[in-house]
Order: C-alpha cells, then sequence, then structure tokens
C-alpha cells in the first residue's frame, strides 16, 4: 500500500509541474541576455559579475558560442525573447548585417572596447624563434606555390620552408574554423602574406588538413596544455592565455615583434585585433539594466588605461579612441551596411 | 572423460586423457589470467584517474586570506575603506562590495577595525608555489607573510557562491543549485509518463504491428546520440513552445525527453521479471487487469523501475551536449529562484572552468569534478540501497 502511495503521489507531482513549466511565458525582463566570441567571454562575464555584485540586478546570462554562432542567435529576431547583446572578435560581416536586416533587427550599435593580439607560441624549453607570416603562411597553407603554380602542402620541417628555421617537425595546434580566433588568423596572417607573395593569385586563406595544423577546438586552455607536451609544436591562442602561463610558454616573435601589450596596442604587432559587441538598441527600453551594464563596461575604471580588464588580459584602446567609443554608445550610433564594406 | 575406455590399453588412454585435462586446467588458468589482467588494468585507469584528480583537487580546498584594516570612518570613502595599495593582494570581490557593505550595515560607519578577508587567487596559487608575481607584489607578499597576515582556510566559496571570473570566489552553488532544479523536472517529466507508458506496453496493449513499431522506435530513441536531444529541445521547447532559454524547465525537459526510453525500457524489464503465476493468482481470483497491476505487479516491480530509473538520472546529471544548444552552458552566477530563470548545471560548469585561463581554475576544476563524481557515487548507492531494501524474491 505504503509503494502505491508514493508512486500516486509522483505522478500527480509530475502533472502539476508538467503544467506549471508549459504555463511559463517569457516576460519583459530583467536581466540581460549575452551570446558570442569565446575571446570576448571571459572579458565580459567579469564585467557582468562586477554589474550583478554591485547593483541591485541579476547577473547578465552570457553564452560563449563563438563570434559567428553569435551573429547568429542575435540576428535570429528582434523582441524580448531575443538576445540583447552580442560579443565578437572580430567585425560583423555585410552578409550577417543583412540576416539581420531581414529578421527586423536593424538598429545596432557597435562598440569597440579593445585589442587582441593572438600569439604563436611554444614552450620555453625551446630556443626563442622568429616567424615572418609569409614562412607561418606557408607552413600551415593548404597549397603552396612552386615553380610558378600552386601545389599540395609539402613541407614538414620548418628548415624545409627557410634554412635559417630549426630543424623540426611543423605541428602547429590551432583553433577550429567556427573561432573569431582562426578568421583573425587568416585574415592577419595569410590573407596579408599571401597578397604580398608571388604564386598565388588572389588572397588565400585554406588551411592544410594533412596533419601539420591540429584543429584544437575553441578551449585555448587545451592548445597551451598540448604544447607543454608536445614540445616541438606550436599553439595559435589569444593573448591572455600567454599572459597567464608566462612560465611555461613564450610567444614567437613575428616579423620580429614580440607580442607586448604596448605592440599590440599600437599595431606594431601584426597579428592583433579589435575586439567588439553589438547592442540591439531596441532593447534598451525593455531590458532593465542594459544601458547600466554597457557604461560599466565602457567606463575607465574597466576598460580604461589601468582599468580592470587589463588585469584580465584585455589590451586597452587609446584615451581617444575610448572616448569616440563612449560618444558613439551614447548618441546610440546606428550600425550602417556601409560601415563594414 | 567419456573418451576413457577400459580394456588393454586402457592405460595409454589414461594418460592422454590426464594430459587433456591438463591442458584444459592451464587454458583455464590462462584464460582467469587475462580476465584478471583486464580487471586489474581496467582498475589501475580507474585508480591513476581518481588519483591524479584527487592530487590536482586538493590544493583547491584551502584557500589564503589576508589580515587588513578595514576603515570606515569616512563613510563617503567607503570604497577605500581597505587601502587601495593592497589591491594587489586583496580579492575584487570583496573591494568592490564595500560600499553596499556599509550601507547594508549602517552601524559600521566610523569604525575601523582588523579583519581576515579573502585574498587574491595569485597571492593564493603563489603561496602554493604555482605562478609567479611581479618583484614590487612578491616583496609585499614576503613582508605580510613574515608578519603573519596570511592564513588558510577551508575554501567555503566552493560551496557558498556562485561562478565567478575571480577565481578564489568562484563556486559551484549556482550549478548544484541548477542541477538539482534540472533533475527534479526531468524525474517529474520521463518518470510517471515512462512507467504509465510501460504498463501499457507491457500489460495492456494487444501485441500487433503498431505497438511492435512503437516498440523497436524506443530502443532506437535509448541509443541516440545526445546532441540531437539538445536540436530537439531547442527546437520543439524553445522555439515553438516558447520556454525561456537557459531555464531549469527548458533543460529539465530535454533531458527528461533523453531519459523517457531508459526510464521505459527498464520498466518493461522490470515488469517482465514478475512471474506469470502471480498476474494469474490475481486474475483467477477475479481481480481485473488494473487491479492485478496496480496491487502486484507494480509493487513488485518496483525496485527495478527505480534502480532504471536512477541509473537515467545519473546520466542525465552528467550530461552537458544537449545543454549547450538550449544556451544553459553559460555564465549564470546566480542561484535561479524559479524553474523558469536562466540555470546552469554542474558539468556545464566544470567545462566552463576549464576554458579559464587562470592557472587557479586549473585545480578548482578538478575539485569541482570531484564533487559531481561524489553526487553520482551517492545516487547509485541509492539505487543499489533501493533494490537490496525491496528486493523479493519468489
Amino acid at each position: 500500500m505504503m509503494n502505491k502511495r508514493a508512486l500516486m503521489t509522483s505522478v500527480l507531482a509530475g502533472a502539476v509541474v508538467a503544467a506549471a513549466g508549459s504555463a511559463a511565458q517569457a516576460a519583459e525582463r530583467d536581466q540581460i541576455r549575452i551570446v558570442g566570441s569565446s575571446t570576448v567571454y571571459p572579458f565580459a562575464s567579469y564585467v557582468a559579475e562586477e554589474f550583478g555584485a554591485t547593483t541591485g540586478h541579476p547577473t547578465p546570462v552570457i553564452e560563449s558560442t563563438g563570434s559567428g554562432g553569435g551573429m547568429k542567435i542575435f540576428c535570429e529576431g528582434d523582441g524580448p525573447d531575443t538576445v540583447d547583446i552580442t560579443n565578437a572578435s572580430r567585425r560583423m560581416k555585410p552578409s550577417e548585417f543583412e540576416r539581420c536586416a531581414d529578421n527586423g533587427v536593424t538598429d545596432i550599435t557597435e562598440i569597440v572596447i579593445g585589442a587582441d593580439g593572438i600569439v604563436i607560441a611554444q614552450t620555453t624549453a625551446n630556443a626563442a624563434m622568429n616567424l615572418s607570416r609569409e614562412q607561418l603562411t606557408l607552413a600551415v597553407a593548404a597549397e603552396v606555390p612552386k615553380n610558378g603554380k600552386l601545389v599540395d602542402n609539402p613541407y614538414e620541417n620548418w628548415n624545409e620552408i627557410d634554412s635559417s628555421l630549426p630543424d623540426r617537425e611543423i605541428t602547429v595546434y590551432g583553433p577550429p574554423s567556427t573561432s573569431g580566433t582562426r578568421d583573425a588568423f587568416e585574415e592577419l596572417v595569410m590573407e596579408a602574406a599571401t597578397e604580398e607573395m608571388d604564386g598565388y593569385d588572389e588572397p588565400y586563406t585554406t588551411v592544410r588538413n594533412d596533419g601539420p595544423y591540429v584543429d584544437s577546438g575553441e578551449n585555448d586552455n587545451l592548445i597551451v596544455q598540448k604544447i607543454q607536451n608536445d614540445t616541438e609544436a606550436l599553439g595559435i591562442f589569444g593573448y591572455s592565455f600567454l599572459e597567464e602561463n608566462t612560465d611555461v610558454i613564450e610567444a614567437v616573435t613575428i616579423d620580429g615583434v614580440e607580442p607586448t601589450p604596448e605592440a599590440i596596442s599600437a599595431e606594431e604587432y601584426p597579428v592583433s585585433r579589435s575586439l567588439f559587441f553589438y547592442t540591439k538598441n531596441s532593447h534598451f527600453d525593455h531590458v532593465a539594466g542594459m544601458e547600466g551594464y554597457v557604461s560599466l563596461f565602457l567606463s575607465e575604471q574597466m576598460i580604461g588605461g589601468q582599468g580592470l580588464l587589463k588585469g584580465q588580459g584585455l589590451i586597452p584602446l587609446p584615451q581617444k579612441m575610448r572616448e569616440g567609443v563612449r560618444a558613439r554608445f551614447e548618441r546610440r550610433g546606428e550600425l550602417e551596411l556601409a560601415d563594414l564594406k | 572423460m567419456n573418451e576413457e575406455k577400459t580394456g588393454a590399453d586402457g592405460a595409454g588412454d589414461k594418460l592422454t586423457a590426464d594430459a587433456r585435462l591438463q591442458r584444459r586446467h592451464r587454458a583455464e588458468r590462462r584464460f582467469r589470467g587475462v580476465c584478471i589482467g583486464a580487471l586489474g588494468l581496467a582498475g589501475a585507469f580507474l585508480v591513476l584517474f581518481l588519483g591524479s584528480m584527487v592530487v590536482a583537487a586538493l590544493p583547491a580546498f584551502t584557500q589564503t586570506e589576508v589580515k587588513v584594516e578595514v576603515d570606515f570612518t569616512n563613510p563617503d570613502q567607503a570604497w577605500r575603506a581597505i587601502d587601495p595599495e593592497l589591491n594587489s593582494i586583496v580579492s575584487r570581490g570583496v573591494t568592490r562590495v564595500l560600499p553596499n557593505r556599509l550601507e547594508n550595515n549602517p552601524e559600521l560607519a566610523g569604525k575601523r577595525f582588523e579583519e581576515w578577508v579573502l585574498a587574491k587567487a595569485e597571492i593564493d596559487q603563489f603561496r602554493k608555489g604555482k605562478g609567479s608575481l611581479d618583484e614590487e607584489v612578491r616583496e609585499r607578499v614576503e613582508r605580510f607573510e613574515e608578519a603573519g597576515r596570511f592564513r588558510y582556510t577551508f575554501n567555503h566559496w566552493l560551496f557558498t557562491e556562485g561562478d565567478s571570473k575571480l577565481p578564489e570566489m568562484a563556486g559551484l552553488k549556482a550549478a548544484i543549485v541548477g542541477s538539482i532544479y534540472v533533475l527534479a523536472l526531468t524525474l517529474a517529466f520521463a518518470f510517471p509518463i515512462g512507467v504509465l507508458s510501460a504498463i501499457y506496453l507491457e500489460e495492456f496493449a494487444p501485441d500487433n504491428r503498431f505497438t511492435q513499431a512503437v516498440e523497436i522506435n524506443i530502443n532506437n530513441l535509448a541509443a541516440v546520440p545526445s546532441i540531437l536531444f539538445g536540436l530537439l529541445g531547442l527546437a520543439i521547447m524553445i522555439n515553438f513552445f516558447g520556454v525561456p532559454r537557459s531555464s531549469a524547465i527548458a533543460g529539465g525537459l530535454t533531458l527528461g525527453l533523453m531519459t523517457l526510453p531508459i526510464v521505459i525500457i527498464s520498466t518493461r524489464a522490470a515488469l517482465r521479471a514478475v512471474p506469470h503465476s502471480i498476474r494469474e493468482g490475481a486474475l483467477a481470483m477475479g481481480a481485473t487487469r488494473w487491479q492485478t497491476v496496480r496491487d502486484h505487479v507494480l509493487p513488485m516491480s518496483l525496485p527495478g523501475i527505480l534502480t532504471g530509473t536512477i541509473i537515467g538520472l545519473a546520466q542525465a546529471m552528467g550530461e552537458t551536449a544537449p545543454l549547450l544548444l538550449i544556451g544553459m552552458v553559460a555564465y549564470i552566477p546566480d542561484v535561479p529562484g524559479s524553474v523558469t530563470d536562466a540555470a546552469t548545471v554542474m558539468p556545464a560548469q566544470i567545462y566552463s572552468w576549464a576554458s579559464m585561463p587562470q592557472q587557479a581554475f586549473v585545480e578548482r576544476t578538478a575539485a569541482a569534478i570531484l564533487v559531481l563524481l561524489t553526487v553520482l557515487i551517492a545516487l547509485n548507492a541509492t539505487a543499489v540501497y533501493l533494490r537490496r531494501r525491496f528486493e523479493r524474491r519468489w
């Protein structure tokens, strides 16, 4: 009898909860919803945490979906059920802007929060290494020019590319094609190098998949661990991961420039990029605290020259640019398709 | 043995029989050796895995505190009640809430006192012999060390705080509460529907093409990769029914769908294990089908049903893939207050911590894994206990 009653109770409880669930409806929110880049995620969640701890608002929810994934969700539509902000480690693409516009997301403000360098690193056990963007491209491109035409990449050792490079097998652990870091690497290293090089008719960004370049997932920590175990290998990841692990890994200089915060913000270091987020301006009136969150993010305390995000690995923008960004946010400067081309 | 014959050359046959017997015994010993070897290998992997996890996790259970002076004598300057000079040592989680603290405790105004507060994770890591500090900070840490202004305490923040970007303040509370919500909803959804479906299929349904097709489909569903249930959850629950993204209800319904076939299959197996004589006895006494099921078959099969359900739940608890698609693998430090609030679960939190750059998160990830394993072991132990406790023999 005991068992029977227990069973009946659980059946009843199940029915009640199921009914309550289906009745739940989304209303105007007091919790900000953010998606987007895994590179911006640590900074955004730091600000979100500070925002939740120091104001009465709930902490914004931030999903790390990658820049492309974030744009996809962001552009799904406008309204209380949709996300408010997407983070990106690259600019919005014109195609993404058009998709947004098709789905009714027209009033968007673009905000630059700072810069991030992409570092090519190895363990400190190795001798210091310098690579040019051309050499790096020849190591990871699917096809390279040989005797005037493009052939499948034959290089397996660095010294086959240039005799001045060490006799080490080419192994590069890097981000997969869904990652903003990968987009930036392709653009800033491969595209930039192949524009200048003989043998490529047009900018070339196809990465080889015959072994030497290893897709290592969105998790930069994993890449840091891999290059510690595989001491021959190089790894590609964001600057903040270098900063946190200087005792075990070091950066390869690119075109002779070391990725220091100064070199990255001055754009001397060639493989650096700006970090962004995009806001849906129609949401400012409907989502409590959204304005406060963005203002906190853009404050000197956060993205300033000595701001808290600097400690998290963000490379601050120059003073002038920070003021420009704040001014654009104040007037909710609307993003135009022409800006992105 | 049956080859052993009596006769003139019986002795020779006996010899070959003995040799054969020995050969068979040798084969058995070999086989047993291989089996023990396999068991040993599995055990060694388990010990290695658990051991490395425990070793990595242990430092996470202690946390450095630092003794500082808190000075609320000037209430307008509450944000600098702890000397901003010490910002390189004291956790940001302590200093940023100083104004709120004064506001909530007005009696502190005008007071000045010494207090143990949370130190930064970098300091904690440095004292544990990991990572490096800037020259200036290191000298200060050494001075503090000599003055006895550091101490280790039990890292209760790991259990009383939600997720945080500050490793020293990062905790599992929001994820644990989220996991409880999600599991309760999974149970509430999968258990009644699963058990009722199984009872119908096993006790009432006629055996025809239709029920056979249903049965095959249920068996197939149990083998479907979990990520597909995430896609289903996204398409049906969120996009069609409008369940809020990232909410515990979305997670519970999605994982409930995933657990449903397991519950149905284990319930059917448990029902089938009840001997037919019991049903026949009840029917012979004039009981209806429903009475037979309610009063005899169900109580007897309950241990099996519960075991299957708990194992299904344990599986759901360790799942992240489907939750990724419905937005539950996210930065959600607040404890959910209702089933429609944004929530995250323990494996999702572990996944997030594993990708953080700070070294202090490495040990916290391992600690979180240990906590999750403990909960899973507790769940499975409950399943074993229930089976033992209610098992009936006939």
